[in-house]
C-alpha cells in the first residue's frame, strides 16, 4: 500500500523492505510451527537479498539525487515513451 | 505471560509500520521502522527462532537502516511536503490493501472452527547449531551463490555511486 501511496524514492524501498519483512515472520512461524528448519534458513537468504537490493537501490536513489535534486518519484518520467 | 508479550511486540509492530507508512517526515517514518525491525526480532525471539533474531537486529535494524538514514541525511531534503499521487493510484492502493485484509480475514475465520493440533515438534530448530549444520549440509551452494550475489551488490553500488562514470 505505501509503495503505491507515497512519492518519495526513500520511503517506497523501506516499503519493499517492510513487505520482505511480513514474509520473513510468515516463513519463520510456520517454520517454528512444523519443526522444520528450511523455512527459517529461506528467511535467512531472503534476509542477504534484501541487503543486496537496499545497497543498490539507495546507490541509484543517490544517482538521480545528484542528477535531478530531488527523489520525487513522479518527476522520474524520462523513460516513457 | 508469553501472550501478552506477544500482544505487546505485535501491536508495536503494527503501529509503528502504519506509522511509517503515514508519515509526512521521511526521517520520522525510517525511525519508527527500525522500531518496527526490533519488535519484528523480538517476535523472532518469541518463536524460538534466535538465530534469526539476532540476523534481524544485526543486518536490518544495523545495516540497511544505518544506511537507510544515511542516505537521507546526505541527500538533505528540507521540503517537508511531497506532491500528491493522482488519485486513481491511490485508490488502487487503498483497494489491494483492503482485498489483502479481506483474504486474512477469511483464513482467521476458517481456522477458528477448526481445532488447532500442536504437534509434538522439535523446539530447538531456531538454534544457531542446528541451522548452521543444516546450511552447511544441505544448503552449501545456495549459501555460496549468495555470497556471489553480496560481490555483485558491492561492484553494482560502487559503480553506480561514482560521480563520473
Amino acid at each position: 500500500m505505501g509503495v503505491l501511496l507515497r512519492k518519495n524514492a526513500i520511503v517506497i524501498l523501506g516499503c519493499v523492505e517492510l513487505m520482505l519483512n511480513s514474509v520473513n515472520l510468515l516463513l519463520a512461524a510456520f517454520s517454528a510451527y512444523k519443526g522444520n528448519g528450511d523455512g527459517q534458513l529461506l528467511v535467512f537468504f531472503i534476509m542477504v537479498v534484501a541487503a543486496a537490493e537496499v545497497a543498490v537501490g539507495l546507490a541509484i536513489i543517490a544517482m538521480l539525487y545528484r542528477n535531478t535534486r530531488s527523489v520525487d518519484v513522479s518527476i522520474f518520467n524520462k523513460l516513457r515513451g | 505471560m508469553d501472550q501478552f508479550l506477544f500482544f505487546l511486540v505485535a501491536f508495536l509492530a503494527v503501529a509503528s509500520a502504519v506509522y511509517f507508512v503515514f508519515a509526512r517526515n521521511p526521517l520520522y517514518a525510517i525511525l519508527s521502522l527500525i522500531v518496527t525491525m526490533f519488535s519484528i526480532a523480538g517476535m523472532y525471539v518469541l518463536l524460538n527462532a534466535q538465530f534469526l533474531a539476532i540476523i534481524q537486529i544485526i543486518v536490518y535494524a544495523g545495516a540497511i537502516m544505518v544506511l537507510f538514514l544515511y542516505i537521507l541525511m546526505m541527500l538533505n531534503l528540507n521540503k517537508g511536503d511531497e506532491s500528491k499521487k493522482n488519485n486513481t493510484l491511490k485508490f488502487v492502493g487503498v483497494f489491494t490493501a483492503g482485498l489483502l485484509l479481506v483474504g486474512v480475514l477469511g483464513v482467521f475465520r476458517g481456522v477458528q472452527d477448526k481445532h488447532i493440533v500442536v504437534e509434538n515438534v522439535d523446539r530447538g530448530i531456531g538454534l544457531t547449531k542446528n541451522l548452521g549444520r543444516l546450511l552447511f549440509n544441505e544448503y552449501v551452494l545456495p549459501f555460496e551463490l549468495a555470497s556471489i550475489l553480496i560481490l555483485a551488490g558491492i561492484v553494482g553500488a560502487v559503480l553506480i555511486g561514482k560521480k563520473d562514470l
